[in-house]
């Protein structure tokens, strides 16, 4: 049986061949998210572990990845004390920048969209292992206060070269720093991956990062021979001022590993959610290309039974001959997701975020994990084709005629289970009676795509014939045996579209919610948001304040209002907290249900939502806790509406200076003055900030378009994701037609004996191809549609407003036919090709 | 040697029955358009011998072979194969007794077409995990003359090498019974001629039971019985016949089935 099993599967090579493809491209793509995962992963694993000393002495209480500035320093003296502990080696203080930005040669801004600007005082401090975190690599170290260190890639995009004179954007009041490029330097943990290294000398950091005060941000802590970094900690305590904590360095590894393995979790699981449609949609490929081979073999397979193979036997030989082109396609497709894995890097680093090349590496795991995805998965969807192929009747050896299956009306019945199923799981979402309203919308979704998958030719069927019907009166004879013998297998039809379909659902899906989510930034700003003008950093990181000081003092300029998102803690738990000019409420149209939006130092706006949570009311006290344990007291003064446009607690700005928090500005708004010109004032703002290009000033419109871009850009990559899907759909299509040529070698040959011409015949099978293409598309597009709009009503919080995008939908569709078209190519030509005499002596 | 043994115990059993049916009715499909396939058929076949099977197109000759060969549930009645009662069988049961005790050759020679002559030949065997007696199948091969064509796959073989193949797949596993359903129906008359002495020779000289169906008289000729059918009854059963004999039964059965379809 075995060698029944391999010959099948050597005979049928070109047939299989498509199924070989769509199992390698599934598998290649799960292989090169995983490997590029653990690249990035590893990158990350070895530059925290080659940049983190034994112990760390830092401020107290602060969510240590959120960057967020503090103006809690320790004194030379603290530094000094914990230097002379017997437990410590050595102690260095450190001065770390925040808001500091690198403008290039070109005096544009580098980096700043992604991987972060690190600037620091240069020290001699050591890792874990007792090797210099930093490594020079050109010139030297920055000694005088004007010198520069920095990594030698951001040397490179910045258009600097040792010698020069480097423009930065630091957090002084005169907003830029000019340095003199004296070296280049790496971390010893191998690279940066992508962040900028700007490094400066103790001295020249306190003047440029605390306004010349002699004092630090954080300290390095050597253990002393013999010491375990527990014991330093401890003994570091005893030390320590109040506000500040002391960890070990494993501590700080495994705390920065976790929120950072948070981040990349997310970026891997969003590409794993692509990689498991691709793999899924290839499934039914397989599902598919088997249940037509065993139809083609049913006489082959009953003489089999007739000769004494059980039906074990006989699902046996089809389980093998799937299992050994799952392995091959497994091989092929590990090897070309490692080189999916490179290419991905390429990409990310073009973005600016660098993957050390060693570690894109095949691990074990990833080999494992790829061979199971892809030998069970093949093997599970050839187990339905193969127990029909089990249950073959011995006596169809016999017959001329193979019976054709059964259960259409079973097929329905689960269907419109399945339908009410999504249907109660999506009004359970949109009453949100329990859970999380859009993952039941989703789910409904899902359920109503596997509903259509499994019922998708006897639904179809209406579609289909009217097709036909078009098919007949455009294109005549030809145009209905394409449309005839699209509908003559319907399930076939059915099963080959569905895999398009899934595609469809998903593209739908999304540009409903980007449409949405545009069309709702549009509404927000155009409703919620009175100012003229919006002052932002690329990514939406804070910037320093003296930015808005300058923009204060143009011509025409009414009012600036500034606002800081800081973190803090309340009841144990992280919460955004806005720091607002008092005059805020002139920029926002806020929709106040009880007191004043008017604070006073002390007071908080809170939105509705929170105040419903924690059951305040105008005048209910609470604290919120800041880093370096510093504690703020506040009072309700008003509630207003829950709305995106604030945080859930606003406060005064001064307050959020008061609790410890470095004053930088993440948002400035501005409104004209009474009569003075929008444009003429623009360009006096553009042209007051012209040498620090960390900001950008946007009207209502460009600001929204700003946000619409990012939108955008996320939703073409989430399309290049699905095109994989659709691909592998495409490639279905082409393997069905193939093997309906095949099939149906002796009709073809008597078309062609009758008189249809080869171009009528390839004419025929593109319709065929069209019908296909146009059945999956259109369902995918109406459960997208559906679940698109349910979705977004389940997420109205977040996306307030509807829009479907009907042109693009209907560029879908236009597209599907394109897609059918080329699936036909080849088929097409093999069957215009077939020898009329061989094709009818054909049995 | 083993000739004369087969021929001896041929010889003795010659009263053994392979196959039995005993009042067996098929009725294909429900109410109005349902067709009676067979109508109350008794048949023994009795081992060692070459029993044909004659009768008119749609008579129920293959529905017959079918139910013996347990292809097929009969609507009524028994069946029974080397002392078997197929009718309480499973499929796995049915499944061990096709393997190990029947035979087929058929119209359509049915070769697997992505295997070579050889695994063919072998694949009952194979199927069942077990080897052929090198002896035996020297035997077979050599009576077949198919020694030079065993590496060729169906495609390259003429439709008398192709049937020839067939039968030396239906005779290897050595079956209690071996069933031809118009095993030359596809043959011009000088491979039909090779496949008919094949199968007389099979009987004589290795003791085989063979039931075979066949529209053409001189392939009868070559049988030990004829049963004859029509409109699913045995309405003649005739042994050691001549073509002349048949051809005079069959023109006697004309106006009989006449008669019966008329009544
Ligand atoms: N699978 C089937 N379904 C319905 N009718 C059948 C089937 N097989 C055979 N028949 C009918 O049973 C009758 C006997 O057929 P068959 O045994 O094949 O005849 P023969 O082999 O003598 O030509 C015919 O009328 C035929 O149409
Ligand atoms: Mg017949």
């Amino acid at each position: 049986m075995l060698r029944y099993a391999l010959r099948n599967l050597l005979a049928r090579k070109a047939r299989l061949g498509m199924s070989l493809l769509s199992i390698a491209l599934g598998v290649a793509f799960l292989a090169g998210v995983l490997t590029f995962d653990h690249g990035l992963r590893h990158t990350f694993d070895n530059i925290l572990d080659g940049s983190t000393p034994d112990a760390v002495v830092r401020v107290a209480g602060a969510d240590q990845t959120s960057g967020q500035a503090t103006t809690a320093t320790l004194t030379p003296e603290d530094v000094a004390r914990l230097a002379a502990l017997p437990e410590a080696a050595a102690a260095y203080g450190n001065v770390v920048g925040h808001g500091v930005s690198l403008v290039g040669h070109d005096g544009r801004l580098v980096g700043g969209n992604g991987a972060p600007t690190l600037a620091f005082n240069r020290t001699a401090s050591r890792n874990l292992l007792g090797e210099p975190i930093m490594q020079l690599q050109q010139g030297h170290w920055p000694q005088g206060p004007r010198d520069l260190t920095m990594d030698a890639r951001a040397a490179d995009r910045a258009g600097y070269r040792i010698g020069d004179e480097v423009t930065l954007v630091v957090p002084t009041s005169a907003l830029v720093a000019h340095l003199r490029l004296v070296g280049t330097a790496t971390f010893t943990g191998g690279g940066t991956a992508g962040a900028i290294l700007l490094l400066v000398s103790t001295q020249g950091a306190q003047q440029l990062f605390l306004g010349g005060r002699d004092a630090y941000s954080s300290v390095d802590l050597a253990a002393a021979a013999g010491t375990s970094p527990d014991q330093l900690v401890t003994a570091a305590r005893r030390v320590l001022p109040s506000g500040f904590e002391a960890v070990t360095g494993k501590q700080a590894v495994d705390e920065a590993q976790d929120s950072i393995g948070a981040v990349l979790g997310a970026v891997t699981t969003f590409f794993l959610v692509f990689a498991g449609i691709a793999v899924i949609v290839c499934g039914l490929l397989i599902l598919n290309t088997f249940t037509i081979l065993v139809a083609q073999r049913t006489r082959e397979l009953a003489v089999l039974r007739a000769l004494g193979a059980s039906r074990a036997q006989v699902s046996r030989s089809v389980l093998i001959e799937a299992s050994v082109l799952a392995c091959v396609a497994t091989m092929l497709g590990v090897v070309g997701g490692w080189g999916l894995a490179r290419g991905l890097a390429a990409a990310f680093a073009a973005l600016g975020l660098e993957i050390a090349g060693s570690a894109l590496t095949l691990t074990t795991s990833t080999v494992v994990l790829c061979a199971v995805v892809g030998i069970t998965g093949t093997v599970v969807a050839a187990y339905v084709p193969a127990r029909r192929a089990g249950r073959v009747p011995p006596v169809a050896a016999m017959q001329v005629t193979a019976p054709t299956g059964a259960g259409t009306r079973q097929r329905l019945l689960i269907a419109g289970a399945l339908l009410a199923v999504g249907v109660l799981a999506a009004t359970a979402g949109l009453t949100g009676v329990w859970g999380h309203r859009s993952l039941w919308v989703g789910g409904a979704g899902v359920v109503w795509i596997v509903a259509l998958a499994t019922s998708c030719g006897t639904v179809g069927r209406p579609l289909l014939a009217l097709l036909r019907e078009a098919f007949t009166r455009l294109f005549g004879v030809t145009g209905q045996l394409g449309g005839q013998n699209a509908l003559r297998d319907s399930r076939r039809t059915g099963a080959t579209a569905s895999a398009l379909m899934i595609g469809m659902a998903v593209v739908s899906t999304i540009s409903i919610l980007a449409a949405s989510l545009n069309r709702s930034v549009d509404d927000l700003v155009d409703q919620n948001f009175a100012a003229d003008f919006i002052v932002t950093s690329p990514a939406y990181t804070p910037f320093p304040t003296s930015i808005g000081d300058r923009l204060a003092t143009v011509e025409g300029v009414g009012l600036v209002v500034r606002q800081q998102v800081a973190q803090a803690t309340l009841d144990g738990r992280s919460v955004m907290i806005d720091g607002n000019d008092a005059s805020f409420d002139r920029i926002y149209r806020l929709d106040i249900l009880a007191g004043t939006p008017r604070l006073d130092a002390g007071q908080a706006l809170v939105d509705s939502d929170t105040a419903r949570a924690h059951g305040w009311r105008v005048g209910s006290g609470f604290t919120v806790q800041f880093p370096g344990l510093h504690v703020l007291r506040l009072h309700v003064a008003g509630i207003a509406r829950t709305s995106q446009v604030t945080a859930p607690i606003s406060v005064p700005i001064d307050d959020l200076a008061a609790a410890g928090v470095a004053r930088q500005d993440s948002a400035v708004s501005i409104l004209l003055a009474p009569g003075a010109d929008a444009h003429a004032v623009h360009q006096r703002l553009d042209a007051a900030i012209a040498d620090v290009p960390v900001v950008s000033v946007q009207d209502k419109a460009q600001y929204a378009a700003a946000i619409h871009g990012q939108v955008n850009q996320l939703l073409y990559l989430i399309y290049g994701l699905l095109a994989l899907a659709v691909i592998i759909a495409v490639l279905g299509i082409v393997n069905t037609l193939g093997l309906s040529v095949v099939e149906r070698t002796r009709e073809l040959g008597l078309l062609r004996a009758v008189g249809v011409s080869r171009v009528q015949l390839r004419a025929m099978i593109t319709l065929e191809s069209v019908a296909t293409a146009l059945l999956g598309a259109a369902l995918g597009v109406v459960v997208g549609l559906a679940t698109g709009v349910l979705l977004r009503q389940a997420l109205s919080d977040d996306i307030t407003s509807l829009d479907v995008p009907v042109w693009q939908l209907l560029v879908f569709l236009a597209g599907s036919v394109a897609a059918g078209v080329l699936a036909a190519t080849v088929p097409a030509v093999r069957a215009s090709r077939l020898d009329v005499l061989q094709a009818i002596a054909t049995e | 040697m083993i000739d004369r043994d087969s021929e001896q115990t041929a010889g003795q059993t010659a009263r053994q029955i392979a196959a039995q049916a005993q009042g067996l009715v098929k009725v294909y499909g429900n109410g109005a358009a349902s067709v009676r396939a067979l109508d109350g058929v008794d048949l023994a076949v009795e081992a060692g011998r070459f029993t044909v099977v004659m009768g008119a197109s749609g008579s129920g000759k293959s529905t017959l072979m079918h139910c013996l060969a347990g292809l097929e549930k009969p609507t009524a009645g028994t069946v029974t194969v080397a002392g078997e009662s197929l009718g309480s069988l499973s499929d796995k049961r049915l499944t061990m007794l096709r393997r190990d005790r029947v035979g087929f050759v058929f119209q359509a020679f049915n070769l697997i077409p992505t295997l070579t002559a050889r695994e063919n030949i072998l694949l009952p065997l194979s199927l069942a995990g077990r080897r052929p007696d090198p002896a035996w199948w020297d035997l077979i091969i050599g009576r077949l003359r198919l020694e030079d064509r065993l590496d060729h796959r169906p495609g390259q073989l003429s439709g008398g090498q192709q049937q020839r193949v067939a039968c030396a797949r239906a005779l290897l596993g050595r079956p209690t019974i071996i069933f031809a359903d118009e095993p030359t129906g596809n043959l011009d008359s000088r491979s039909s001629g090779e496949i008919m002495t094949l199968l007389r020779s099979s009987v004589d000289d290795f003791g085989q039971t063979v039931v075979m169906v066949t529209h053409d008289p001189v392939g009868a000729s070559y049988s030990d019985r004829v049963v004859f059918l029509a409109d699913g009854r045995i309405v003649e059963d005739a042994t050691d016949v001549t073509v002349a004999d048949i051809l005079s039964r069959l023109a006697r059965l004309q106006p009989a089935t006449a008669e019966t379809g008329g009544s």
